[in-house]
């Protein structure tokens, strides 16, 4: 109607003119999407190795540089002592600590049988397990390398790790191995769709409950309360424009991510929107809900802040969903963030289509009606 | 509905839990008097305002506005309502003009008539010049009147002032009773309160509430004659002072 | 000093009226400890692995029956149609919709060509969206395949070195252990915001902030009066995390109890002082709030190390954690519990939190000296 039309303007009138909502808007949220870019991976490079070598021959020094020239391994150290290694693992300088034993070149030598030890600092969780992998995958092709010097002859190839001269005789697997998606395996392509998520929910959820708290505040929402003006007119007149501008946001974001970051954007871009104008309502809802149960901007803002942190850290933006207990997983399916989080991660990262996103989006279609309802009741122009 | 009458209650009543800020009032205005709605801070005049607007739903007790309940039918009083809150109604980040045409097209007036009203509205305050200018940039003053025509924009048939003169100088405070009067001669039923006692002198009717309750009611004239007191002012420190000796306590939202 | 006493009275008063916010106050770590807990993970197993096994036969049976049998990975299905070899088709649908996260294809006759020293072909394709995923997947879906191969395919002439694997202070390698310490420090953050955010809302609603500041106590005095009690709080907080992390958790406390707890109860001075100081520079009520939560919690969640590691992030960022106080907490944190180390291998994170904690509370004495004046 009408009236939604006079009082939308005005809305974008007071947006445009306060700084403080315009940083909150665009600056922040620019600066976030940056910051958060860079903070946010879990990429595995250059760990740091010590190098504890009791045997000092060509076969052991051979092995050592297949470690340093893996790229995945940076040797900061090296002696004989296995005292300095654990030093060093205690105060945390170093994650693999490479133990050769002293007869090592010898056992190869005679018996065709090495051992090493790989000490690794496991504190890192999963990591480790890669760490421990890469490590094991080194040494297990250096033993190949060695097999092929000692008796030049029928040896096991592995296909993957060096160029395979196909020799009859000796039962092999050749192994291949496509990423799919993310062929650089670069971490940027996860976090970034998941922090314009983020992005979109701070605008939504934050700008609405501040803004109608802030006329509780200053008393113009009584005067609006006075009006004929209806619930449903006002809702809708206060949340459009912040629905247009959290879309605005998003169009903002996916150019940054695509000409900063390189994130691919291989799905449609009409159903991300889509699926952000319903999420967006989600959103908005749940900033209106929080305005009815505050009394003050601040006490907005807080709430807000919570809440958010709650949502966005249990999303599986930061830390992958199927990482979460069992039950917590469960839990999740009622957060909305995370159901737009796994929508733009398909549409945009591996281009999903309509039939594949079918289920997030139906519980977010579902959200949005339930929560904006809820928070429509919820909000009285009389106080009982 | 009884003719004639802008706004009529009976025993009207709201409790905050165990306090009883609106003990039981009842009181007629009839349309087009200026009425003012008297007492001292906290004895429950603005809880009763926001009764009859409709933004605080009665505990007990009738009411009726511009001939409707006001527990089923507070929509349709409020198009026939015009309200000036004791705290600030304007948006002050927005141009004068801005405001009114936001209020106008709330009240579903025609683009034609908004500008129209806003024209007269300017130039009946002197305030043409400042069309352009924040709200927040406007004396105190000023905004004050400026609020007061916004709420009649609609052209109400009541208005409802809640102490519309807190904190203005003298000279002003007497233009804005100019309005008030000019507003009455056109026919609207002006509900003022006020906790200035001079002001009373200037309303056709006035009711002052002690603590919840109405403690008098009538003309100016009136009153003074029955409480023997040569102003409003004695009127009041006649009725207060036996009320807070025996009540004791209790201030009113 | 009996003008001190009396201040913390009136505050200890203040606290433990307020029911409401104490119980919010106690609860709000213990319930975030828990959801988070069980959130924040990075454990990648149960891996939803998808088979391509257009042809059955010895060798692809054993092998994915060696798949099934490991921790790792779960079969999420299993496909007969030979696709395109590079992967698309049905296990991209399955990618798509989130059913797997990694597929194993067996060209037919993998059985022939093995026994006759032809390569056997094996593509693993995996979801590298989550790039670790990725690398997990690949790395041990190998090592599956590279066992089997050494078993079956040993040829004279080879050789063979063992390795073997000690993980380090972390043997079952769950990621709670990585995070519940680190979540300690970002929950104890969010708490001491909260207090002082409470704090001086509540002076500067009642304003009895400026009837503090004319009464004979002295700035330093104030500050004292107004961060101990929260301070004491903090201090229950503390156990009660801890307690969660050793119960719910199972996360080992090998070092000193008490050097955990007073590094703790530091470190919530540390946060204490800060939100003091933001709320003593800042005019605004909202902006301090703003200052309090943007210049803690998010700063704290990104930067310290609690989750995302430190040693990944680019240099800037890197330069940036260190003024993070609870980066140094969860260095800290970690070591006591997973190492067990003492003061002699800590004593520099604690003497940086001691540093802030001095230069905070300094800083925080000369405002409120300033606005005296």
């Amino acid at each position: 109607m009408r009236r939604i039309l006079f009082l939308a303007r005005a809305e974008v009138l007071h947006i445009v003119r306060d700084r403080a909502t315009l940083a909150q808007v665009l600056v922040l949220p620019i600066l976030q999407l940056f910051v958060l870019s860079n903070a946010a991976t879990f990429e595995i490079r250059d760990t740091p190795t010590y190098i504890v070598d009791s045997d000092v021959t060509s076969t052991s020094r051979g092995l050592i540089e297949r470690f340093g020239g893996s790229g995945h391994f940076r040797i900061v150290g090296q002696s004989a002592s296995l005292d300095a290694a654990n030093e060093e693992l205690l105060r945390g300088n170093v994650t693999l600590v490479l133990t050769i034993p002293q007869d090592f070149e010898s056992s190869i030598v005679r018996n065709r049988r090495g051992d090493v030890q790989l000490s690794v600092n496991a504190e890192k969780g999963s990591a480790a397990g890669i760490v421990q992998s890469y490590a094991s995958q080194i040494v297990n092709a250096y033993a190949v390398e060695l097999g092929a010097r000692f008796h030049p002859g029928p040896a096991t190839v592995r296909a993957h790790e060096a160029d395979p001269a196909p020799l009859r005789g000796v039962p092999r697997i050749e192994v291949q191995v496509r990423h799919r998606y993310n062929e650089t395996l670069n971490y940027k392509h996860y976090m970034v769709p998941g922090l314009l998520v983020a992005l979109v929910t701070m605008i939504g959820t934050l700008l609405s409950a501040q803004n109608i708290a802030r006329e509780k505040e200053l008393g113009t929402l009584e005067q609006l309360n006075v009006t004929p003006l209806t619930r449903g007119q006002f809702i809708a007149a206060k949340l459009l424009p912040l629905w247009v501008l959290g879309l605005l946001d998003l169009v903002i974001g996916l150019v940054l991510a695509k000409t900063v970051f390189g994130v691919p954007i291989r799905g449609s871009l009409l159903l991300l929107f889509g699926t952000a104008g319903v999420y967006l309502v989600v959103a908005l809802s749940i900033g209106l809900w929080i305005s009815t149960l505050v009394e003050t901007q601040q006490q907005a803002m807080f709430v807000s802040f919570f809440i958010m942190n709650i949502y966005l850290l249990m999303s599986g933006l930061f830390t992958p969903i199927d990482s979460m207990a069992e039950w917590v997983q469960y839990v999740s399916m009622l957060n909305p963030v995370r159901h737009f989080v796994t929508i733009a991660r398909a549409l945009l990262v591996r281009g999903a289509s309509l039939a594949d996103i079918r289920m997030p989006l139906s519980i977010l279609t579902v959200y949005a009606f339930a929560i904006l309802a809820l928070a429509i009741r919820q909000y009285s122009k009389r106080t009982a | 509905m009884t003719a004639g009458l802008a706004i009529e209650t009976r025993d009207l009543e709201r409790r905050f839990g165990r306090f009883v800020a609106v003990d039981r009032i009842t009181f007629d205005v009839r349309e087009g008097e200026v009425f003012g709605f008297l007492g001292a801070n906290g004895a429950g005049k603005t809880t009763a305002i926001r009764m009859l607007t409709g933004l605080l739903a009665p505990s007990g007790g009738q009411a009726r506005v511009a001939g409707h309940d006001v527990y089923t039918e507070s929509e349709i009083i409020k198009r026939q309502i015009g309200y000036m809150s004791q705290r600030f109604s304007l948006y002050e980040d927005l141009t004068v003009v801005e405001n009114i045409q936001l209020y106008g097209g709330i009240y579903d007036l025609s683009n034609a008539q908004i500008r129209e009203r806003t024209d007269a509205m300017l130039s009946q305050l002197g305030l043409t010049g400042a069309a352009r200018e924040y709200v927040r940039a406007i004396p105190l003053g000023w905004r004050q009147k400026l609020a007061f025509s916004v709420a009649l924009l609609h052209q109400p048939r009541i208005v409802f002032l809640d102490e519309p003169t807190s904190g203005v100088d003298p000279i002003t405070r007497r233009q804005f009773w100019e309005l008030i009067y000019a507003a009455a001669a056109r026919g609207t039923t002006v509900f003022v309160t006020t906790h200035y006692m001079d002001e009373a002198e200037y309303c056709d009717r006035v009711s002052i509430m002690v603590a919840g309750r109405i403690g008098a009611i009538g003309t100016p004239a009136e009153l003074k004659q029955q409480f023997g007191a040569a102003t409003m002012d004695d009127v009041f420190v006649a009725l207060a002072r036996p009320a807070a000796e025996t009540a004791g306590s209790g201030a009113a939202p | 000093m009996k003008a001190l006493a009396g201040l913390l009275r009136k505050e200890l008063y203040h606290i433990l009226r307020d029911r409401r916010t104490l119980i919010v106050i106690t609860l709000i770590p213990v319930v975030q400890v828990i959801i988070f807990g069980y959130a924040i993970r990075t454990d990648v197993d149960r891996v939803r692995l998808a088979i391509v096994d257009p042809v059955p036969d010895i060798v692809t049976l054993e092998l994915r029956s060696r798949f099934a049998a490991t921790n790792t990975f779960q079969i999420a299905s299993i496909l007969t149609s030979l696709t395109s070899p590079t992967g698309p088709g049905d296990v991209d649908r399955l990618f798509r919709q989130g059913l797997a996260q990694g597929a194993v294809i067996f060209e037919p006759g993998m059985a022939d060509n093995f026994g006759r020293g032809i390569p056997a072909n094996i593509l693993i394709v995996t979801d590298a969206t989550e790039p670790n995923t990725g690398s997990v997947v690949q790395a041990y879906a190998l090592q599956v395949i590279q066992a089997y191969e050494r078993e079956h395919g040993a040829a004279p002439g080879m050789v063979r070195i063992t390795t073997s694997v000690r993980m380090r202070f972390n043997p079952t390698r769950e990621s709670s252990n990585l995070f519940v310490p680190g979540l300690m420090a970002f929950v104890l953050t969010i708490i001491s915001s909260l207090m002082t955010a409470i704090t001086l809302t509540r002076e500067k609603e009642s304003g009895t902030m400026e009837t503090l500041l004319v009464s004979p106590l002295r700035p330093w005095q104030i500050i004292v009066g107004k961060v101990a009690p929260y301070l004491a709080i903090g201090f229950v907080s503390v156990l009660g995390v801890i307690a969660e992390a050793r119960l719910v958790f199972n996360v080992p406390l090998r070092g000193s109890l008490l050097l955990l707890l007073g590094e703790g109860l530091l470190f919530i001075l540390v946060s204490l002082s800060l939100g003091i100081l933001i709320s003593a520079r800042t005019a605004s009520q909202r902006v301090a709030m703003m200052g309090a939560m943007v210049g803690t919690m998010l700063p704290t969640m990104l930067l310290s190390g609690f989750i995302f590691p430190i040693e990944s992030m680019p240099w800037p960022l890197r330069a940036l954690s260190n003024i993070v106080p609870a980066r140094w907490f969860v260095v800290v944190a970690r070591a006591i519990m997973l190492k067990g180390t003492g003061l002699d291998y800590l004593w520099r994170e604690t003497l940086v939190l001691l540093l802030m904690a001095a230069v905070l509370l300094t800083l925080s004495t000369r405002s409120f000296h300033e606005r005296l004046e």
